[in-house]
């Protein structure tokens, strides 16, 4: 899955002069006291990951030091690159020879694939001693469990169904407040373009593409529709006039973009909506770093709200650690420890602030997070109760690679060719889910 | 030394590449191939399927777009490799001054690999940040070159790219012909009066065919291979229009999880390179007349 | 071929052109490179492609040797440079004597089976290496090479083994068939023809495989990110990484010199050592 998590708080080189001087305070929380390591020698815990960027590797960053307190040594296995396509391509290398990482960094159905293969190992004794079931949401709980017993540890809760917008762009334009349906969107779009500048600022990545589909499926279907077209794939809703429909709304968006959207990354696009090129862009809530990064504030400098018809739903993605099973007690025990430090609340505090998602952990205390965060929180809550919290399938959530990959030739496909009509677009998301 | 130890000596000798080399080449193309008739998707298993993955094969569109731009990317950047080499080396051939920084220009390309020169390559092609907008900044306004987002010229970029890499490779293997080539003949045709560009015409790229096939086939192995160019440069995109079978059986292996699917598919290319490879083998090494 | 050299001022004029517009077309990408990583950020920003540096800022050649984050590690490209070395130079050596050993075999020692062996190593260098990469990993393991940098020596000289031979045996086939005949008639036998008369004629060989394996190792990447550990990855998984560490602000000017430094030796050796590798290659490396 394309997904890049290239959050980057800040410019790489000023944010790290500035994390440096953050980790310094937020370390002295986590308290590590050297007389808690244990005595027997260093376990080395082969961590492979993608947070290459510098937000991200701050955090991660966090996580070593923890760890690191615990009496172990973390040797860092980052592959950059694909938004995680080559740490998978090692990762698969790395186990087909029979030495795997001790954890690495897998999400969403991949982990029960890893599970099937037999090569997970639980890590119940830790999720039962702190009480992860309650923790917790069970729809997250139940994606890092294999056969029922957990061999992932979660690390946030990302919203993928995010809209953000510059106010000024939006004043200059004449309009007023956040679309909230699929029409409101296009007559705001059309006053933004008339004023001179981009409507909407997209990246044209596959899995950028793919992001802007699931948020129109989800905005013009609702969240039932989403979650039997794109979660169980069911035929007939794919065949559907609903799909139709979100096919051609998703298609006239392009109009709105700019023609050199071919192959900007994702960050670059958020920082077309922050220099004011742009009024709109849909990305997922890791964008708010950048936009947090630049000094911006939510509610002044920028405008996050749910995806036009979204308001009532969540689109989730969970990053977790999945943990090989490995004959090294040393290194089991490293893992319980990597485990353990991942759903503490100090890594889950710094971590997701951030990294622009929020904690996994249930009833955190959101007052340190700002109001996109607190939105988020409580939306996450709501829709976990009302039905409306769905696995994003554009990263990695809802369904297996191979078939989320097909389906995403087909949409990007449609987005790029225009000469592909919508009927064949449906014919190949049809043909792509059986896959 | 007795004789027959003599005898066993370079044998012995070649023993490792002997085993080694077909274990690794023909062993793992076993494997491959009995991979790609198994079901097996994130990791190999073993459970056999027929010829379901070569179905599954056929009936995706984005193999027959890689298909499709392995034959343009083929032949454009070998055409214009050997065009564009044979064309330098004729004029580099000339006694120029500087002959060896300009044959230094020309050949630096291939020590580069494009994890290097991509991002370079990709600033240069992006319309709104590389050579367009320089053109346009220069006053030339009406100046487009945006063949890198669209859908069906994105290829031709990639060729660019890759002609670029090796036009200087395939000039140096031209030259070396050149340099090869038997002096009395051009003498004795400059002294039946023949103009030089005839007698380069009639003479001596003849003389060069032992050298147009050897250039023929590294650049065409080349163009198969062609991964990181792709990668580097587009990343198979816009959407899937610059995929290549290379990158298609990578994104298939390793990041879908479809090991049976991209082995298929490593088995139609092995049978490519093996169509257009092993008649040129089988008479070159049937050809030469050993004189020992 | 030695033409004789035009007497017409305007050919010769026209013929000079083209190679300079030949050789600028070469060597836009290393000049934007080079440009770019001695600029600052906002001269990128405001200035375009061609434009030259405002004054000559080697910072980012600083950032990008000791202090870029490729991960959550950010000691720049040294650690990877020096993993790059120690894996390039051993399988560059191995890779040369082992392809000569063999080429000297296959020209000079033919026994019967020799060529269609020959044949069958040959199709060894048209194979595309993304079929290799699951079968090689799970030989690794079984040798215990995995995720090292011994590992990635013996991948590489396994990989480079069809064409080491195929240049070796090429340019030895070249070699007189009296002067074995001689040699072996004053006794010599299978090492000392390679050690007294076959190794000292081999120079421009030698530079060919020398040169061509050297690129083809130290620019691989493919190798080198699906076999490589965290300790042991070369410099191009290192600049991809540093590369790809993007954040809203791209820093160009770190990534182009982090660029220029893996390529460094690569082009250093094709500047120093091209002529050989021409001279190598008339004497018959890749002859038909």
């Amino acid at each position: 899955m394309k997904f890049n998590y290239t959050l980057g708080a800040a410019l790489v080189a000023a944010l790290l002069a500035t994390a440096c001087g953050k980790k310094e305070e937020v370390a002295a929380t986590p308290a590590p006291a050297p007389a808690a390591a244990p005595a027997p020698a260093k376990t080395s815990v082969e961590v492979l990951h993608y947070w290459t960027s510098g937000g991200e590797a701050a955090s991660a960053a966090e996580l070593k030091k923890m760890l690191e307190a615990k009496g172990h040594e973390w040797k860092d296995f980052a592959v950059a690159g694909g938004g995680g396509d080559n740490a998978m391509t090692v990762l698969k290398s790395r186990a087909v020879s029979g030495n795997p990482p001790t954890a690495a960094q897998v999400k969403g159905p991949a982990i029960q694939e890893w599970a099937s293969e037999g090569m997970l190992a639980s890590i119940d004794s830790v999720a039962q001693a702190e009480k992860w079931d309650e923790l917790l949401p069970k729809v997250v709980a139940d994606v890092m469990k294999a056969n029922g017993s957990y061999v992932a540890a979660p690390v946030n809760v990302h919203r993928v169904n995010w809209m953000w917008a510059n106010p000024e762009v939006l004043k200059t334009a004449g309009v007023t407040g956040m679309p909230k349906t699929w029409d409101e969107f296009f007559v705001a779009a059309d006053k933004i373009k008339k004023s001179g500048n981009v409507a909407l600022a997209h990246g044209g990545q596959n899995w950028q593409d793919f992001t802007v589909f699931e948020s129109v499926v989800l905005g013009v279907g609702g969240a039932e529709f989403y979650d039997k077209a794109l979660v169980k794939l069911d035929p007939a809703a794919i065949a559907s006039p609903t799909m139709t429909k979100a096919l051609n709304t998703f298609r006239k968006l392009k109009g709105y973009t700019d023609a050199a959207s071919t192959g900007r990354d994702w960050n670059m696009t958020t920082a077309m909506v922050i220099g004011g090129k742009a009024g709109f862009q849909f990305m997922g809530d890791w964008a708010k770093g950048e936009f947090t990064a630049a000094g911006q504030k939510p509610g002044e400098g920028f405008l996050c709200a749910a995806a036009p018809g979204t308001a009532n739903a969540y689109t989730f993605n969970v990053d977790s650690f999945i943990m090989f099973k490995l004959k090294d007690e040393g290194a089991q025990k490293a893992q319980a420890d990597l485990a353990s430090a991942i759903l503490s609340t100090e890594f889950q505090e710094v971590f997701n602030q951030n990294k622009g998602s929020i904690p996994v952990r249930l009833g955190h205390d959101m007052s340190k997070f700002d109001d996109c965060a607190k939105l988020s929180a409580t939306d996450f809550v709501a829709s976990a109760q009302s039905g409306g919290l769905v696995p994003s399938i554009a990263h990695g959530m809802a369904v297996d690679p191979a078939k989320a990959g097909a389906i995403q030739d087909a949409v990007t496909q449609f987005w790029n060719d225009d000469k592909l009509s919508v009927a064949d677009a449906q014919k190949r998301i049809a043909q792509a889910a059986t896959n | 030394m007795p004789k027959t130890f003599d005898n066993l000596l370079p044998k012995l000798v070649l023993a490792p590449a002997f085993v080694l080399g077909l274990a690794f080449i023909y062993g793992f193309m076993v494997w491959n191939g009995l991979l790609s008739v198994t079901a097996s998707r994130m990791l190999p298993n073993y459970e056999l399927v027929g010829l379901a993955q070569y179905e599954r094969l056929w009936e995706m569109d984005r193999w027959w777009v890689a298909l499709k731009n392995l034959a343009i990317f083929g032949v454009l950047y070998v055409g214009v490799s050997m065009a564009l080499g044979v064309f330098l080396a004729v004029l580099l051939d000339q006694k120029v001054r500087g002959e060896g920084f300009i044959r230094t220009v020309y050949l630096y390309p291939m020590a580069l690999s494009f994890v290097v020169t991509g991002t370079a390559w990709k600033w240069i092609l992006n319309p709104s940040e590389g050579l367009q907008k320089m053109m346009q900044d220069m006053g030339w306004t009406s100046f487009t070159f945006d063949w890198l987002v669209q859908s069906d010229m994105a290829i031709y970029c990639v060729v660019i790219a890759g002609v670029w890499q090796s036009a200087g490779f395939a000039m140096a293997l031209f030259l070396a012909g050149l340099r090869g080539v038997d002096d009395s003949i051009i003498k004795a045709a400059q002294i039946d009066g023949a103009s030089l560009p005839r007698i380069y015409l009639r003479i001596v790229l003849p003389a060069l065919r032992p050298v147009f096939f050897s250039t023929l086939m590294v650049l065409a192995h080349l163009a198969i291979k062609s991964f990181d160019l792709v990668m580097a440069l587009t990343s198979g995109g816009p959407g899937y229009a610059t995929d290549v079978p290379a990158t298609f059986m990578f994104a298939m292996s390793f990041t879908r999880g479809q090991i049976g699917l991209g082995a298929a598919s490593a088995t139609i290319m092995l049978a490519t390179v093996a169509a257009i490879v092993v008649p040129y083998l089988y008479s070159e090494l049937r050809s030469k007349p050993h004189d020992r | 071929m030695t033409a004789k050299p035009f007497s017409h001022h305007a050919v010769r004029w026209l013929l000079m052109t083209t190679l300079l517009v030949g050789a600028a077309f070469f060597l836009a990408p290393l000049y934007v490179m080079v440009v770019t990583s001695l600029k600052d950020a906002d001269e990128i920003r405001n200035g375009n492609l061609l434009s030259l540096p405002g004054s000559l800022n080697f910072s980012a050649w600083g950032q990008a040797w000791s202090t870029a984050c490729t991960g959550v590690e950010c000691k720049g490209l040294e650690p990877f440079f020096w993993n790059s070395v120690w894996m390039a130079i051993p399988a560059v050596l191995i890779s040369t004597v082992w392809g000569a050993l063999n080429g000297y075999v296959l020209s000079l020692w033919k026994f019967r089976g020799s060529e269609t062996f020959f044949g069958l190593l040959l199709f060894g260098v048209f194979m595309p290496f993304q079929v290799v990469l699951l079968p090689m990993s799970q030989v690794l393991g079984w040798m215990g090479l995995s995720s090292t940098i011994g590992g990635l020596i013996f991948v590489h000289c396994l990989a480079g083994l069809p064409s080491t031979t195929l240049f070796f045996r090429n340019y030895y086939a070249a070699v007189p068939g009296e002067l074995l005949n001689a040699a072996r008639l004053d006794g010599a036998g299978f090492w000392q023809i390679f050690l007294r008369i076959i190794v000292p004629m081999s120079t421009p060989i030698v530079m060919v495989t020398l040169i061509w394996q050297f690129t083809q190792i130290w620019n691989d990447f493919l190798f080198g990110v699906a076999f490589s550990g965290a300790d042991s990855k070369p410099v191009t998984v290192g600049l991809n990484n540093l590369a790809n560490t993007t954040s809203s602000v791209k820093a160009y000017n770190v990534d182009m010199a982090a660029a220029l430094i893996a390529a460094l030796p690569t082009v250093a050796v094709y500047v120093l050592a091209g002529r050989y590798f021409v001279r190598g290659l008339t004497a018959g490396a890749v002859k038909g």
